[in-house]
């Protein structure tokens, strides 16, 4: 799951970007709303975690932008602010969540879990297809009751493809969902992951669409 | 009595009672004067009435002894209650009674056998005037009581003496309303502030007050908006405080989660030493908070005293060298010949949040440089640094507190210029922030007294030391 931070305080910025990752997250990190913009013009995010307070202007500003342009990319607030007053008007303008500082780091992944999954129309915490289970709260997958371990990157490549079953995704768009900006890719990279990914779970789990990229295959 | 309007009602009233009864004696003791002076001369006259009647023959009198007296006609009293006012007897040399008016005493009324005489007739004092006629060897002697003269003399005063006691309580009353009504402004300003709660300070409203009160309507007013000012600048600053320690508390918790959850040793001790910094951070921004608070709240800060400028910066300089190793700090020789009449503690404030901002804004290797304009009059103590610069649209907002710029650094809370301008503005020094124009960077200066572009503010003087 690729995120998007936006918070101005170097030291939370750099704290939520290697404990988000820590959690399984790929983090970009940006501190004003400038860079926040470029940011959300240039790549997808599953989901964006908010500064309200932001040097350049107001985390709000961009989240108007966003729902403006019809975007549904689920949004958590994370702020200073946090007046019940301060609440409600976050969640009006399009938040899906609020947090006040200072949080808990695994509150912090839990609810954007729980907003990404809510924004992909799921009830259940876990992702099925197929006999395969996988719960990215505990970062598990099973096959048929048995557990699997897979790197982190495996496990993203996958957790991407079970969030759209069915649906083709281009090397670029998992690539994406892979490396923050700042990480360097190899051009085989996602070649290399979903190799190893086919050895642990299945050669026939995943189809390559030529041309297009890779999908599940179907049941 | 404490109470204006028990005191104002009982003097009222005891000033209207006393003219009224000193009013009332006056007036009774003149009246007596006149009364006496305009029964006697009607005396004088029905005595010398008599007397020319009885000379003219037109009263006859029994001449021979032991004939009743003959019988003067008075003219009937008209007033019931005053009936028979006059007596009149008119006795022969002799010593007989040949004539009397009817009701007259048979006794005689005086024995003086001319003149005004005062006596007792049958248990009542008399007055009676006496006059003689020789020719006719008689003498007329017409008087009248004296309790009559007195009755007349009561009558009067009680005239005058019930409607005061029919007016005074009606006047009472009168003066107690409207001294009530002329004090129910400052009743219903009591009764306002009395219901107000210790939140509400918004400006006492008592109608159109007169303009006894509007002074103190407006006294308290004003104190109100003081109050108010104070009460709010301290709020929002609490608030401000509360917010700012609220980000980097949540980073320091952050990094603590980082290296608890983290399972290599590299992540696991980049988290430790962010760790570390943010505390060092959140300490300072806690140390900023109460020097700020310290500004605000102590109204007197001691007397200033002689500095030595330039060993004073060179030791806040080595207190702060542990955290900016990466930055080179020049102190300009001629600060060690200077000194500044300043307190201590602000001189302290000012200078170590100057140095600490420039530091900060330092790029790595860079160079903070203190030093001593001695072009300007006064001379200026300025420190420069190799930083981004303020943008200009920013200059007169970084002086603001909690006001972080654009050109932010990682470390800053937005509270070290504010610090360093509260603080200059307590010493009454001058501070002065510009960009530099020889390269990036800000130039920040201060200086005891007034200098062309530095604001105006104080009188003491810095002055360099005259040997050394």
């Amino acid at each position: 799951m690729r995120i998007l931070v936006v918070e101005d305080d170097a030291m939370l910025l750099d704290g939520l970007k290697v404990g988000l990752g820590i959690h399984g997250f790929t983090v970009d990190a940006v501190a004003s709303c400038g860079d926040a913009r470029a940011a959300l013009a240039t790549a997808e995010f599953d989901a964006l975690v908010l500064d309200l307070m932001l040097p350049d202007g107001s985390g709000l500003d961009i989240l108007r932008e966003l729902r403006r342009r019809q975007d549904a990319t689920p949004v958590l607030l994370l702020t200073a602010k946090d007046t019940v007053a301060d609440r409600i008007g976050g969640l009006d303008s399009g938040a899906d969540d609020y947090l006040g500082k200072p949080f808990d780091l695994d509150e912090v992944a839990a609810r954007l879990r729980a907003i990404s999954r809510r924004a992909a129309g799921r009830a259940t915490p876990t992702m099925s297809w197929n006999g395969i289970e996988l719960d990215p709260g505990r970062r598990t997958v099973e096959i048929d009751g048995n557990p699997v371990g897979l790197s982190r990157r495996e496990f993203s490549i996958l957790e991407a493809l079970m969030r759209h079953p069915g649906a083709v995704l281009s090397k670029d768009q998992l690539a994406d969902r892979l490396y923050g900006w700042e990480e360097d890719v190899e051009s085989n990279a996602v070649e290399v992951h979903v190799h190893h990914l086919r050895v642990k779970i299945g050669r026939d789990a995943i189809e390559t669409v030529r041309g297009l990229g890779y999908r599940l295959r179907s049941a | 009595m404490s109470s204006i309007r028990t005191r104002l009602f009982i003097i009222l009233i005891a000033a209207t009672t006393c003219i009224w009864l000193f009013a009332t004696a006056w007036i009774y003791l003149d009246t007596k004067r006149q009364l006496q002076h305009v029964l006697d001369t009607r005396l004088m006259e029905a005595a010398r009435m008599v007397g020319s009647l009885v000379t003219s023959g037109e009263i006859a009198l029994s001449a021979r002894a032991g004939e009743a007296p003959a019988s003067i006609p008075l003219p009937e009293p008209t007033h019931v209650g005053y009936e028979r006012q006059l007596s009149c007897q008119i006795w022969s040399f002799d010593g007989r009674l040949i004539g009397r008016s009817s009701g007259a005493p048979e006794a005689a009324l005086s024995n003086e056998s001319s003149g005004f005489s005062e006596q007792e007739v049958g248990g009542e004092p008399w007055r009676v005037y006496a006059v003689a006629d020789r020719e006719k060897g008689i003498r007329v002697l017409v008087g009248d009581r004296l309790g009559l003269r007195d009755r007349l003399v009561t009558d009067l005063v009680r005239g005058l003496v019930l409607p005061a006691i029919v007016v005074v309580p009606l006047l009472a009353f009168l003066i107690w309303a409207s001294v009530g009504s002329g004090l129910r402004p400052l009743r219903r300003l009591t009764q306002g502030l009395k219901a107000r709660g210790p939140e509400d300070l918004s400006p006492v409203s008592v109608g159109s007050p007169p303009s006894e009160i509007r002074p103190v309507v407006d006294a308290l007013n004003g104190l109100f908006g003081k109050v108010a000012a104070a009460r709010e600048h301290e709020r929002s600053f609490t608030a401000f405080a509360a917010h700012e320690l609220r980000t980097p508390l949540a980073g320091l918790r952050t990094q603590v989660q980082v290296a608890l959850a983290a399972r290599d040793s590299e992540t696991r001790e980049g988290a430790m030493r962010q760790t570390l910094v943010a505390v060092d951070r959140t300490s300072r921004l806690v140390r900023q908070l109460l020097a700020m608070s310290e500004l605000d709240a102590v109204p007197d800060e001691g007397e200033p005293q002689d500095i030595a400028v330039g060993r004073a910066i060179e030791d806040i300089a080595a207190s702060l060298r542990a955290s900016h190793t990466d930055v080179a700090v020049e102190i300009d020789p001629a600060l060690h010949r200077t000194t500044i009449r300043m307190n201590r503690e602000l001189f302290h404030l000012a200078v170590r949040n100057l140095h600490e901002n420039a530091v900060q804004h330092s790029p790595a290797g860079g160079r903070v440089r203190w030093f001593l304009d001695g072009s300007a009059s006064p001379p200026v103590i300025a420190v420069e640094d190799e930083g981004p610069g303020i943008p200009e649209d920013e200059i007169g907002q970084v002086t603001d507190r909690f006001f972080r710029g654009r050109h932010r650094s990682a470390v800053g809370s937005g509270l070290g210029l504010a610090i360093v301008d509260a603080a200059l503005r307590r010493a009454k020094a001058s501070f002065a922030l510009r960009n530099r124009q020889d390269r990036s960077g800000v130039r920040a200066g201060f200086a005891m007294g007034s200098v062309g572009a530095y604001s105006e503010t104080g009188s003491a003087r810095i002055a360099p030391s005259a040997n050394n």
